[in-house]
């Protein structure tokens, strides 16, 4: 990983007055695997469609080596895109597929027929040559459209959720591959995605995006652990995000009673999110803990059991390896270092902050859908 | 109730067919009588091909035909493609449009049409241009009616491709130009080409339109053939239209093989 590669600088895009993308600024760095992840809408494939060159931003640019590619058309790129359906051209093998590319940069046949076998080769798909594109699986189809991007030897490779197509089972599988395919060839990636365990497997970088906005940018890790909000904290896995009111440093209150935290740099007595993962809570005896709660629901989930406990008007998630008995009373215990405390962002927290953000916020909620 | 089931159809297949089919036979009368058999004769076949203005007409519908549904072939798939990348709104109301000539009554057609060029002509001839109704104005007219149907017949096929085929494309290098005749155009070509056949028999058996458009230098075998039924009833217009109902029913029956082979190529995917 070295330097920028691609830039975007006050990235804006509206179709027909509704915005999807609002002032993004991304530095993508030189073979990175980074991930664009936000729930349907967010943005994300519009991003990825104004780094193919398929759609002009509206404001704002975008910068590839140093250079403003604005007004590039896709054919210019260096950059390859593998859609989300595939896009395979049905009419031709395998192999035509492949060398689509190079067919149409005129490079000579023994070379064509040389970078077309590497490439199916690095695909898992050698002597796939002569099939015809219908009879391959979903699976083959996707590795067919990733060898036809790779071959060309792009700088970038987009991919618009590749893997959204595919059962849970052979979606693991190419996680995995697409990884090492990435590490191989030693290109960028930029990956896009719904689906957070995906971008926590696969990326160096993950860009978690919301309503447009850039939520948080970071590694899986800082993602993970140090959720910038609420929202990021939700969609990055379960979490349970409960109402607090930071009093001083270290010293917080939520749930109706008094915690000791490792944060600090709060406003005395500033409305805060404590965000607790549902696996860090331990559940013990309720004399032991500082609250308790009756649970109302065990579910199995394989790995772990997850409880539902109703705490006056909360509503806590925990995971545990041991299951407890419904209808019972139970302690929550949690140490410090299990919470996080987050600032509120006040436009999808509290509605009755009635600020001009907001409303945009609302209206483009609203307005979602017909351009996905 | 299965034979009498048998029966209707087969009743309602002697109604529609019956006048063909005595056509057929008559086509071979030896006598030059409508109602006796003569006995069985090719010489009407004979006739027809040393009849000056039968060939004439002829290659004038030959012509016009292979003309007209070339020309409608290419502007009809890049009207499609146009109307496939609008939004759907605007694409509704183009496709409202496209269909007016499809349903609008033929005879109003072909004296609007007669209209318009006279009103042309009239023009060219204060410019000093003398020009009549002939080919080009037969042409033109034929490619009118022809495009919707290249239209309706490309546009499934555009929808059957999968998305972002033509993005594809481009994205791999090609030109806008390219993009569509590498990637685009072999994924519609079934479409293009039943279009192709559907307004070559339009064309071929187009009376109504043609009668208005043609003038009196140019005529297309329909409209002889109607001027000759006025003059004398010979049996040599059943053996002419005997040739025009067998090739038109032949081209019908290739345009179904396509579509069938092509339905067949889309289940296996």
């Amino acid at each position: 990983m070295s330097g920028e590669l691609i830039r975007l600088a006050e990235l804006s895009m509206a179709y027909d007055g509704e915005t999807v993308l609002d002032n993004i600024n991304l530095n993508i760095k030189d073979r990175e695997f980074l991930t664009l992840l936000g729930p349907s809408g967010c943005g994300k494939t519009t991003t990825l469609r104004i780094i193919g060159g398929f759609e002009a931003p509206t404001a704002g640019d975008v910068y590839f080596d140093g250079v403003r590619i604005n007004n590039l058309p896709p054919y210019k790129r260096r950059v390859n895109t593998v859609f989300q359906k595939y896009a395979l051209f049905p009419h031709l093998n395998v192999y035509e597929n492949v060398a689509f590319g190079l067919r149409i940069s005129k490079v000579r046949e023994a070379e064509i027929a040389r970078r077309v076998g590497e490439s199916l080769e690095l695909v898992g798909l050698a002597g796939y040559d002569r099939r015809r594109v219908h009879q391959l699986s979903g699976g083959q189809q996707q590795r067919v459209a990733i060898a036809r991007a790779v071959v060309n030897r792009p700088q970038v490779l987009l991919l618009d959720e590749p893997l959204g197509a595919l059962d849970l089972k052979l979606r693991k599988e190419m996680q995995t591959e697409l990884k090492a395919i990435q590490q191989q060839v030693g290109i960028t990636f930029v990956y896009v995605t719904h689906d957070q365990e995906e971008a926590l497997t696969m990326s160096d970088t993950v860009v978690v995006m919301n309503k447009g906005i850039i939520m948080q940018v970071g590694t899986p890790m800082d993602i993970y652990n140090e959720p910038i909000n609420a929202f990021v904290a939700d969609f990055i896995g379960e979490s349970n995000i409960i109402t607090g009111v930071m009093h001083s440093d270290y010293h917080v209150e939520f749930a109706s009673a008094q915690w000791e935290c490792v944060d600090t740099g709060f406003d005395p007595h500033q409305n805060v999110d404590v965000v607790i993962r549902p696996e860090d809570i331990r559940l013990t005896n309720p004399e032991n803990a500082p609250i308790s709660g009756v649970v109302k629901s065990v579910t199995f989930k394989g790995v772990h059991y997850e409880s539902k406990i109703e705490q006056g008007d909360i509503e806590w998630t925990v995971h545990s390896t041991a299951a407890p008995v419904p209808g019972t009373r139970v302690g929550i215990s949690l140490t410090p270092e299990d919470l996080h405390i987050m600032d509120k962002p006040e436009e999808f927290r509290n509605p009755a902050a009635a600020s001009r953000e907001s409303d945009v916020l609302a209206e483009e909620e609203g307005t979602e859908g017909g351009v996905w | 109730m299965k034979a009498a089931r048998r029966g209707l159809i087969g009743a309602i297949g002697l109604f529609l067919y019956a006048p063909i089919f005595v056509l057929i036979v008559f086509s071979f009368n030896a006598s030059k009588s409508q109602m006796v058999w003569g006995g069985f004769t090719l010489s009407w076949y004979g006739d027809l091909f040393r009849d000056n203005l039968v060939l004439s007409s002829l290659y004038t519908t030959l012509s016009i035909g292979v003309l007209a549904s070339a020309l409608s072939s290419v502007i009809g798939t890049a009207a499609a493609i146009g109307f496939h990348a609008m939004r759907r709104k605007p694409r509704g109301v183009c496709l409202q449009v496209n269909n007016i000539p499809v349903v609008n009554p033929d005879i109003i057609t072909g004296v609007s049409f007669r209209l318009l060029f006279v009103v042309f002509l009239s023009l060219f001839a204060a410019i000093g241009l003398d020009l009549q109704l002939g080919f080009v104005s037969l042409l033109l007219a034929h490619m009118s009616f022809c495009i919707p149907y290249v239209i309706l017949s490309v546009l499934p096929k555009l929808g059957q491709m999968g998305a972002n085929v033509y993005e594809a494309a481009l994205d791999l290098g090609a030109h806008p130009l390219a993009a569509l005749r590498k990637a685009v155009l072999p994924e519609i070509m079934p479409g293009v080409v039943s279009g192709f056949i559907i307004s070559f028999t339009l064309s071929i058996d187009d009376f109504m339109i043609s009668y208005f458009t043609s003038g009196t230098a140019v005529q297309t075998l329909p409209v002889t053939i109607y001027s000759m039924t006025r003059k004398r009833i010979s049996p040599e217009i059943n053996a002419l239209s005997t040739i025009m109902f067998l090739s038109v029913l032949l081209l019908l029956i290739l345009v179904n093989v396509l579509q069938s082979k092509d339905t067949k190529k889309h289940k296996r995917t």
